[in-house]
């Protein structure tokens, strides 16, 4: 499974991270890291009318964890903040486009996620 | 040399067929275990000892007057003995723990505690494991007194001057790691024990990293305290030793409250156990200290220069091809007199973690993260490293899998 992982998808957007960088304008921020293995990443978030309208996140990872989080805010973008929160690891393992992960990557690939959802969390509470 | 070099590799052949585990597989391929600085495998004779307790003599020690707990309690102190001795200790003056971890942080608690004032200094490293670190940061903030950091150098050297200056502001401990987790640096102990001893400090060596890989006497060293871990050197897990300086441990309050560590407890008074039982409350891992005991036993044979030249023969040839590899960065000091063996490197555009992935496609076991030594991370301003170490029972052929394991990497991430 593990050569799986290493497809030419996840090793594009490793080298070459779609949304990287920072957001003028954001609504909602966070950060976050996993204690284990060092990935760090920053979501910042801008949300317009119950809408995502754009999302850059920052960070250090591996292979997965920065792959991850260039597809899903790719994916993101124009969606309610609803249903982003709704989202889950199958949609996560969906953009990698992977069955199945080792529980250890797991959180490497999840880390994203997480963190957007508490961004667009902390943009709700200050609003 | 040559003749060394035969003789070596039959017998780290003969030391394979001793580990079972050995003969599994990573992935479908031969298992390349790496990762031995985390935790080391257990020969079948160690495994076999502890099967041995239980099925022999499993009995709570300490307390039953019959025939089979008073066994097994012949074997709980016959195993304090024989470690002890190992490393250079009387019986009394060695106290089980879980771990390393635990034997450090039962200092900084019990001698800790009950020594340091506002205003001390206590002198620790950059180059520590969280262990030897976090237990006097702690101390240090609930005593308000100051933790003062030895900084390390490019190299991965201990810093000699930033040393001499902190000792020079009189610190009640000096607490050290003797051979590095992530660099591999091997610290000059009796050195550091004699300068700690000068400056008027209790001298605290953290030997989990070097306890298991080569000769180490405590008396020789003339450290006052020292920490390992028996999961590191062949023993089981959750048994481990403190060493303490017998006049320390006498007048050193106990650490955790309980059974086994007090002689009499009546409501208006109590009289602690004598040392070490005063720091052995509940229960104690007697499979483990049995285990390790055989461990220690099994270290024996081929002697511990043994296998400290084994592994600086192996550190030396991993360093020699890694040099020849483009954009692979190691850690630490380059001459394997300095080191042991643990080799902490970088790929560059790579991160640890899909180094270690895909290492291990390749049936090949490394670690990657941050090592609990995340100061270390900060001054080579990395966010994780890539870490392979050995042991005796591997061999040439497991240095040469991991620089295939490393080429492929590259392959695969299009590093030149
Ligand atoms: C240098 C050093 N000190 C302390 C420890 C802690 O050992 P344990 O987890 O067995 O308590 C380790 C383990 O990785 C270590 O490498």
């Amino acid at each position: 499974m593990s050569d799986d992982l290493y497809r030419e998808l996840i090793l594009d957007h490793y080298r070459h991270p779609s949304n990287f960088g920072h957001l003028k304008d954001a609504t909602g921020k966070y950060r976050d890291s996993n204690s284990n293995c060092g990935d760090v990443i920053q979501m910042e978030v801008r949300v317009k009318d119950g809408k995502i309208d754009d999302v850059m996140f920052t960070g250090v990872g591996c292979a997965v964890c920065i792959a991850s989080a260039s597809l899903l805010t790719e994916n993101v973008k124009g969606k309610t903040v609803e249903k982003a929160l709704e989202m889950g690891e199958p949609d996560v393992l969906g953009l990698l486009g992977l069955k199945s992960i080792t529980p250890e990557r797991g959180k490497c690939a999840m880390l994203p996620l997480k963190v957007l959802k508490m961004s667009l969390l902390q943009g709700q509470k200050q609003a | 040399m040559r003749s060394y070099l035969v003789e070596s590799s039959e017998l780290v052949h003969r030391i394979r067929h001793d580990f079972p585990i050995l003969s599994r597989l990573e992935n479908g391929k031969r298992l390349v275990y790496l990762d031995s600085a985390a935790t080391s495998q257990r020969p079948v004779q160690v495994i076999n000892a502890v099967k041995h307790f239980y099925e022999q003599m499993n009995s709570n020690v300490h307390r039953g007057l019959y025939e089979m707990s008073e066994e097994a309690t012949q074997a709980y102190e016959d195993a304090r003995s024989n470690i002890a001795s190992f490393v250079g200790a009387k019986p009394e003056e060695l106290v089980f723990t879980r771990n390393a971890t635990e034997a450090l942080n039962l200092v900084a608690y019990s001698w800790g505690r009950a020594n340091v004032r506002e205003g001390d200094v206590i002198v620790t490293t950059e180059m520590e494991h969280h262990s030897n670190f976090l237990p006097w940061k702690l101390l240090a903030t609930e005593k308000n007194a100051k933790l003062e950091v030895v900084r390390i150098t490019d190299e991965g050297l201990l810093d000699k001057g930033c040393l001499e200056e902190k000792l020079k502001l009189g610190p009640k401990i000096v607490a050290i790691t003797h051979a590095s987790n992530v660099l591999g640096t091997i610290n000059d102990a009796k050195a550091i024990a004699r300068k700690a001893k000068d400056a008027g400090a209790v001298c605290v060596l953290d030997g989990a990293q070097s306890v298991p890989h080569m000769p180490v006497n405590v008396k020789e060293i003339g450290c006052d305290f020292m920490a390992f871990s028996g999961h590191k050197m062949l023993g089981p897990m959750g048994i481990g030793g403190l060493y303490g300086r017998y006049e320390l441990l006498e007048d050193m309050p106990p650490f955790l409250t309980g059974g086994e560590m007090i002689k009499e407890v009546h409501i208006g008074e109590v009289n602690w156990n004598d040392v070490p039982y005063k720091f052995e409350a509940g229960t104690p891992n007697v499979e483990g200290a049995i285990g390790l005991s055989e461990a220690v036993n099994y270290l024996r044979n081929p002697g511990m220069n043994w296998v400290r030249s084994h592994e600086k023969e192996l550190t030396a040839y991993a360093l020699s091809l890694m040099a020849n590899e483009s954009s692979v960065h190691v850690y630490g000091p380059l001459d394997a007199e300095k080191r042991g063996g643990v080799i902490s490197f970088n790929i560059d555009s790579v991160h640890a973690h899909d180094v270690a992935q895909i290492l291990d496609t390749e049936g090949i076991t490394i670690r990657s993260g941050h090592h609990c030594a995340m100061p270390i991370m900060d001054r080579y301003g990395i966010p994780a490293a890539a870490r392979a170490s050995f042991y005796i029972y591997n061999d040439k052929e497991d240095v040469e899998a991991l620089i295939q394991g490393i080429k492929k990497v590259k392959r695969v991430f299009s590093v030149e």
